[in-house]
């Protein structure tokens, strides 16, 4: 498998004649836990989807496992969690386990069950999606996107339906996958100290890239003092535990 | 008279096997548009069917292959649809009273330009199943044939167009193609429906059935099975119920099915409140 898994050049694209992102150019290598950080409409969403062929760039190149985003086929690699489904139909006469092994080629029982266990929903396998509750349905979706154990994970606000205690579930769950598995990690999230304690690489973005590099060059960055203050900063920091090294 | 007397009938035999087929055809494509929300297409190409069938009226087809030659301007407005739609500036029901008003509008000229409205166009608008012709028989066997191999080998891309089209395009779901061949057979579907149901009632056959299922919470596939049986044993009991009592079959089929809904809403609400 190559090194890196996703490399972007000076991707742009507009909604309309609205610019919503600009000239964005980052590589992810495998084993990266990458957290995308940026104001509301900075863009986030719109890099992701352009990452995962739902929007067509404007311009720019966008490469994945080393192929040209266009050529490439073998979508099982990456799981994806949107920020929110497009329409949720309460009617969808869906189950559960069908939910979950949409994101299978072929349909495993066994990776099914293991993807419901690891979010604690094994007990709803036959329940219909809409009628289950939306920190629930959120956990099928987070189900959906790890059953096929996938390269590459990208979660965009993953955890704004779940409870506390799901939340860091969830969140150990990843760190464990990047750190044992080497499961490459995207995580979009408004949750700065969430981004500090899991992340180990930072993109900070307002429409373009302001911000790249590991949480040592942030905190060590006086650009990044100014956009987030220097309070702020230093809650991201001392989340990472790099406070020490800054001072 | 006796329904095996009836039944004896070659032009009543290939009405109930013409019916069978395109019912069943309508209410498999029903259960994706209902759930995407589409359910007014059917209404929107019905409408365009209307324009298409005076144009070619007017051009002076053979009654023998009017469904056919009526065909391509709905699959055209079919896709015109899906385009309009994906522009996102225009609603996907602002879209569909677009392309239908243009093909009413057609339509009243046509008719005005033929004379009036004659009686092969008032039979295109209320439905005559007992004149399909065998044309239209082959026809709603290739529609229904088309439909099914189209679920089997699209299941899993149906399906999870039909959940979420953003979630499918990002798992490698090509979503366009899936998109373009639904609304053809839905386009297709409907211009041979007008023949059971007319094109007033065309869209009865792509709405009820598939609502009807959905009440039960069945899985995927179990719910495009259920809408499949409520529509085949509405379109023979219809029939059936119109042939004896000398009622308008069209009509007859979707009363049918309409109250296919009721009981089943009614038996619903019954057994919510036992619980």
């Amino acid at each position: 498998m190559p090194s890196t898994i996703i490399s972007t050049q000076n991707l742009t694209y507009s909604y309309n004649s609205t610019r919503a992102i600009s000239d964005i150019s980052f590589k992810l290598e495998k084993g990266d836990y990458l957290g995308i950080v940026g104001p509301n409409g900075s863009g986030k969403s719109t890099l992701v989807k352009n990452i995962l062929g739902i929007l067509t760039p404007l311009s720019g190149s966008i490469y994945l496992f080393g192929q040209p985003q266009n050529e490439f086929r073998q979508w099982e690699k990456i799981g994806y969690l949107p920020q929110k489904l497009s329409a949720l139909n309460t009617h969808f006469p869906g189950s559960v386990s069908e939910i979950t092994a949409m994101g299978l080629k072929k349909r495993k029982a066994h990776e099914i069950k293991n993807a419901l266990d690891m979010m604690g929903i094994a007990h709803l396998a036959s329940r219909l999606i809409g009628e289950l509750s939306y920190g629930e349905q959120q956990r099928v979706m987070l189900a959906r996107a790890l059953v096929s154990q996938p390269d590459l994970l990208i979660f965009d606000e993953p955890t704004t339906a779940l409870d506390p205690e799901t939340r860091d579930i969830f969140y150990s769950l990843t760190e464990k996958l990047n750190r044992t598995n080497k499961t490459t990690i995207i995580l979009v999230t408004h949750d700065i100290g969430i981004i500090g304690k899991y992340a180990r690489r930072l993109l900070y973005m307002d429409k373009k890239v302001l911000f790249t590099g590991t949480f040592e060059e942030f905190c060590a960055s006086s650009e990044m003092t100014g956009f987030f203050g220097s309070g702020s900063q230093h809650i991201i920091c001392h989340q990472h535990n790099v406070l020490e090294t800054i001072n | 008279m006796l329904i095996t007397n009836i039944l004896s009938y070659e032009f009543v035999q290939r009405a109930l096997i013409t019916g069978v087929l395109i019912a069943a055809a309508c209410s498999i494509l029903g259960v994706f548009l209902v759930l995407r929300r589409l359910s007014l297409i059917g209404d929107g190409l019905a409408h365009v069917t209307f324009g298409s069938v005076a144009i070619v009226l007017l051009i002076g087809f053979s009654p023998l292959y009017v469904t056919l030659a009526a065909l391509p301007l709905v699959v055209v407005s079919s896709i015109a649809i899906l385009h309009l739609t994906r522009s996102r500036r225009i609603h996907g029901d602002a879209a569909i009273g677009i392309v239908s008003s243009i093909g009413i509008a057609l339509g009243v000229i046509m008719a005005s330009l033929s004379g009036g409205y004659n009686a092969d166009l008032l039979s295109y608008l209320f439905g005559n199943i007992l004149t399909a012709t065998q044309t239209e028989l082959i026809l709603s066997f290739i529609i229904f044939t088309a439909v099914i191999l189209f679920v089997v080998f699209f299941y899993r891309d149906l399906f999870t167009v039909t959940f979420d089209e953003e979630l499918a395009k990002s798992m490698g779901v090509k979503t366009n193609r899936v998109n373009v061949i639904l609304m053809i057979l839905t386009a297709a579907a409907v211009v041979s429906a007008m023949k059971i149901a007319g094109i007033m009632l065309v869209s009865a056959l792509l709405i009820l059935p598939p609502v009807a299922a959905l009440q039960f919470s069945l899985s995927f596939k179990s719910t495009i099975i259920a809408s499949f049986i409520f529509s085949v044993i509405s379109v023979i009991g219809g029939m059936l119920f119109s042939f004896t009592f000398n009622l308008p079959t069209g009509g007859t089929i979707v009363i049918f099915n309409a109250v296919f809904l009721v009981i089943v809403l009614f038996a619903k609400k019954m057994l919510r409140t036992q619980r």
